[in-house]
């Protein structure tokens, strides 16, 4: 099972056709200063051996920034390269997210690797196979039309007797042939003018592989970013402050100097961190080093009601408008029966089980870092930004870190390391603590969500006006922690939290769809950051815009799946509202469910999503219990139109873990913060779903051979918490239109029984 | 600073250090090894796990010099990729992880629970794993997975 962990320029080095190779852990001085060498070839996109190399053994290197987040991409596109070029799936290696050797072909964001990425790669792939077959056909003296290639070896139709691998064709060899590359990052259009094979022929793509991580991961012999060891490392951690906005007025290094092996206090800016030879020492210095704060500069938030507060009553910076149909305030004002309801959707955390940690080796005039950044090229910018390098001088090397889930894609923790590995003159690990990760990963933003429609007198909808008012991802495309406590500036407010989920899946005669980005409060919103959070703002839009077509449902006595499918134009979605209907064996019928006596209901909820094309429909079934208010969810059925899929089990994976997370978002998880700062510090405080409290979960995956393949890592989440909050709903009558939908939550509903949804009728 | 003596899976070996560090630094730092895991710091989350003396431990909270003269099993243990223990070989087969950072923890856990109770139901399997965190959802594969080891090792 051991892969091969020869790198492309190691493959190509013995050839001397590249001189230069990168040991991986050699001092940046050696890595660095011996690069200036004439031979050294950056890569570009229009080389092809900057995309693969195939070396002596048949083993074919792929060059990649896109990068494994612990979703299985890795082998997604190992088996989209081995297809196209007709090797055996184990003879890929994937090289990936090391600036130093791949293309940017854009972060490992929004679930485009494979809608984007793949394709780049593939082209590649088919770009090399083209040239692999006219070196056979010189070789073999047989014209390129009788050939046929198998497991890597080109052989003469008709006479296998005459062959010859690929291997033997270029094994260590470069191909030095151009191909085209136009565009940039995920836009970028890879070698367009080479045919790729029909899918309808594909035999490796459309199997369930193995995922070739899992096996070391089961053994310890994985190495993750933590796991990371450079001869003479250090380890750091930072001090952050205990309020925000705040600057360290004083540091009394005093108070630390009984702790054996602390090697210096870095301090820049409102920067500190200390640097210790052990990590036992670094963490105990880290907690009892005495630093004054200077007094907070900006009123931070006391509660999240100011919060939406102030995101109901603030301007927006920036409308985005993806649907405007008709005239939904003239349709409302003159509707017999209107529908108004407002949803509020909590800061969220990323959560990763392991919390942020990089190496960094910052000496002379380069640096080498080693991170789980989802865009390593970015982390590159940001760290040579901080230390005034030029970018080429910084190398980011990837290693995967625990599930993230959008959290590296601002990666702030090299920037710790970079400092503090510069402050001392070697080679620093930077973890942080769990209260550090907790209480300064950038959280997914609070969103305030409101949905006006209207009726007409035969239960139709003609009117639907939706507004999102999220606040923006502050932490991306600005500098980073670091970066701003040594004073670089934010570059803007941010970027908006997408516009998906708005209801916009559905056609009404009157229609209106805004998402609308209010900017923070504050000049500098540490530590209440913000950045995508997997699916980002869709899933908020999503349970907002999915629970009121089911209140509307409900209140003009209709089947939930039935009035869903009066406004459903695209056929995928119908078929996947239906897929999941017919697996989950659903009974048409109204909301709510006929009242019971006992002290536990039943009830059954569904909503649909379409995400980046990928369309979900979600079938929950849930229990509560109305004494202590806990809700259950006992299954979910998730039917998903992922267009071709590369890897059914994967793709089953990914569904199964974006309905665990959806499951445990909906109904654990808030974060908690006053004036002071976030109180949401640990796993107690912010408790996520545990394995006594898993659904059972079903899955219906529409295969879609005719269509491109299309992401699969976050579109299964959208649809789940509407379809919980539309299940409570049957179960009690009672609706719950705020996330988490924690048993406190869940037995005012019930009490007051105020949230029942009934239309207003006009006047 | 102390001289602490460990056994680790099954070779004696020795730690220059401070007695207070938690025996997770110690293994990961001093003996290079990478199965446990820093999750939380707290006991929290179970990604640190480790087998003393037959027992599950969280090494992110035990201090190094409690665990002197025991026998510690970590992860790798267990067994590796070319020699795993069948619980490691039952989720490869089951696919049983998605970013794997928790797997130590599920592992471990899963170790201790089978050598108890050879034949786990799937509530006994939740109930053994209930302060075990997984953020990716894999779940109900790990279930499957012990289940599946169990069957093969009976």
């Amino acid at each position: 099972m051991e892969r091969k962990t020869i790198s492309r320029r190691e493959l190509l080095k013995g050839t001397g056709a590249l001189v230069v190779s990168f040991s991986l852990w050699s001092p940046v001085s050696r890595a660095f200063g011996q690069t200036a060498n004439p031979a050294n070839v950056e890569p570009e996109a229009t080389s092809l051996d900057s995309w693969l190399a195939v070396a002596a053994d048949g083993t074919v290197t792929v060059s990649t920034s896109k990068v494994d987040l612990g979703t299985g991409v890795v082998t997604a596109l190992s088996q989209i390269v081995a297809e196209e070029l007709d090797v055996p799936f184990h003879q890929i290696h994937m090289e990936t997210g090391d600036t130093s050797q791949t293309i940017d072909q854009a972060a490992t964001v929004g679930s485009a690797t494979i809608e984007r990425g793949g394709p780049q790669l593939r082209q590649a792939a088919a770009a090399a196979r083209q040239e692999l077959l006219k070196l056979a056909a010189a070789s073999l003296q047989t014209p390129v039309e009788k050939l046929t290639v198998s497991d890597g070896v080109v052989s003469v139709a008709g006479d296998s007797s005459k062959k010859i691998s690929y291997a033997g064709l270029i094994g260590g060899r470069r191909f030095n042939v151009r191909i085209t590359a136009t565009g940039t990052g995920g836009a970028m259009k890879v070698a367009p003018e080479v045919t790729a094979k029909d899918p309808k022929s594909y035999k490796i793509v459309g199997t369930s592989a193995p995922r070739v991580d899992l096996p070391p991961k089961f053994t310890g012999e994985f190495t993750y970013t933590a796991d990371v060891r450079v001869p003479g490392m250090l380890h750091g951690r930072v001090v952050r402050p205990p309020t925000v906005n705040t600057k360290p007025a004083s540091v009394d290094e005093g108070s630390i100097q009984d702790i054996a092996g602390v090697v210096k206090v870095v301090q820049e800016g409102s920067f500190v961190g200390v640097v210790a030879q052990t990590e036992w020492a670094a963490i105990q210095a880290a907690r009892k080093l005495k630093v004054t704060w200077s007094a907070a500069e900006n009123k931070y938030p006391s509660t999240k009601e100011e919060v939406f507060d102030y995101l109901r009553n603030t301007k927006s910076a920036r409308d985005q408008t993806v649907v405007s149909r008709g005239n939904p305030d003239a349709a409302i004002s003159q509707a017999g029966k209107t529908f108004e309801a407002t949803y509020h959707w909590p800061f969220q955390l990323h959560g990763m089980l392991g919390p942020s940690c990089a190496v960094a080796d910052v000496r002379g005039n380069g640096a080498t870092i080693w991170a789980g950044s989802q865009g390593t090229f970015n982390t590159r910018k940001q760290v040579a930004d901080l230390l005034g390098l030029p970018e080429k001088s910084v190398r980011v090397s990837y290693r995967e870190s625990a599930g993230c889930y959008g959290r590296l894609s601002p990666d702030d923790v090299p920037l710790d390391a970079a400092l503090m590995s510069r402050a001392v003159g070697k080679p620093v690990r930077v973890q942080w603590m769990r209260d550090d990760e907790h209480g300064w990963e950038p959280k997914g933003p609070a969103q305030l969500l409101t949905v006006r429609a209207a009726v007409d007198g035969r239960g139709k909808v003609t009117a639907w006006d939706f507004i999102d008012r999220s606040f923006p991802w502050t932490e991306n495309g600005s500098p980073l922690l670091a970066a701003r406590q040594t004073g670089h500036k934010p570059a803007g407010a941010g970027l908006a939290n997408g516009t998906g989920g708005g209801g916009q899946i559905y056609n009404f005669e009157n229609q209106k769809v805004v998402a609308a980005m209010i900017p923070w409060m504050w000049p500098d919103p540490m530590p209440l950051r913000t950045s995508n959070l997997r699916a980002p703002g869709d899933v908020a839009r999503s349970f907002a815009s999915e629970t009121a077509m089911d209140e509307i449902a409900s209140s003009v006595g209709a089947d939930p799946v039935a009035f869903r499918l009066r406004y459903l134009t695209d056929q995928r979605i119908i078929d996947v509202l239906n897929a999941a209907a017919t697996r989950a064996q659903w009974s048409a019928r109204p909301s709510p469910a006929r009242a019971t006596s006992g002290s536990t209901a039943s009830g059954r909820g569904v909503a649909v999503a379409n995400r980046g094309e990928t369309m979900t429909a979600s079938i929950a079934e849930v229990e509560v219990d109305k004494t202590s208010g806990k809700v259950t969810v006992k299954r979910v059925t998730l039917a998903q139109d992922c267009g071709l899929i590369v890897n059914p089990d994967g793709v089953k994976n990914q569904i199964e873990g974006n309905v665990n997370q959806g499951v445990s978002r909906t109904l654990l998880e808030e974060l908690k913060f006053d004036a002071s700062g976030i109180k949401s510090l640990d796993w107690v405080s912010y408790p996520i779903l545990h394995f006594p409290d898993i659904p059972e979960i079903e899955i219906e995956l529409l295969d879609r051979k005719d269509l491109p393949a299309l992401g699969s890592g976050e579109p299964s989440l959208v649809s789940v918490p509407a379809a919980i909050a539309n299940a409570v709903f049957d179960a009690v009558g009672v609706r719950l239109r705020e996330v988490p939908m924690t048993p406190e939550r869940v037995l005012a509903a019930l009490k007051s029984g105020a949230t029942t949804s009934q239309l207003q009728p006009v006047g | 600073m102390a001289t602490i003596t460990l056994t680790v899976n099954g070779k004696s070996r020795m730690a220059n250090t401070d007695p207070t560090t938690p025996l997770l630094y110690v293994l990961r730092d001093d003996l290079e090894l990478n199965g446990p895991r820093f999750g939380c710091g707290l006991s929290q989350c179970g990604a640190c796990t480790v087998i003393v003396n037959g027992a599950a431990v969280r090494s992110c909270t035990l201090p190094v010099s409690s665990a002197q003269g025991k026998s510690v099993t970590t992860l790798e243990g267990l067994g590796s990729v070319a020699h795993p223990h069948a619980l490691q070989k039952a989720f490869v087969e089951e696919q049983a992880a998605q970013c794997g950072f928790c797997m130590n923890g599920i592992l471990m856990n899963a170790k201790v629970l089978l050598d108890k109770n050879p034949n786990p139901s799937v509530a006994q399997i939740k109930q053994a794993l209930a302060n075990v965190l997984c953020r990716c959802g894999s779940h109900l594969r790990v279930i499957r997975a012990i289940q599946r080891a169990a069957r093969e090792k009976a």
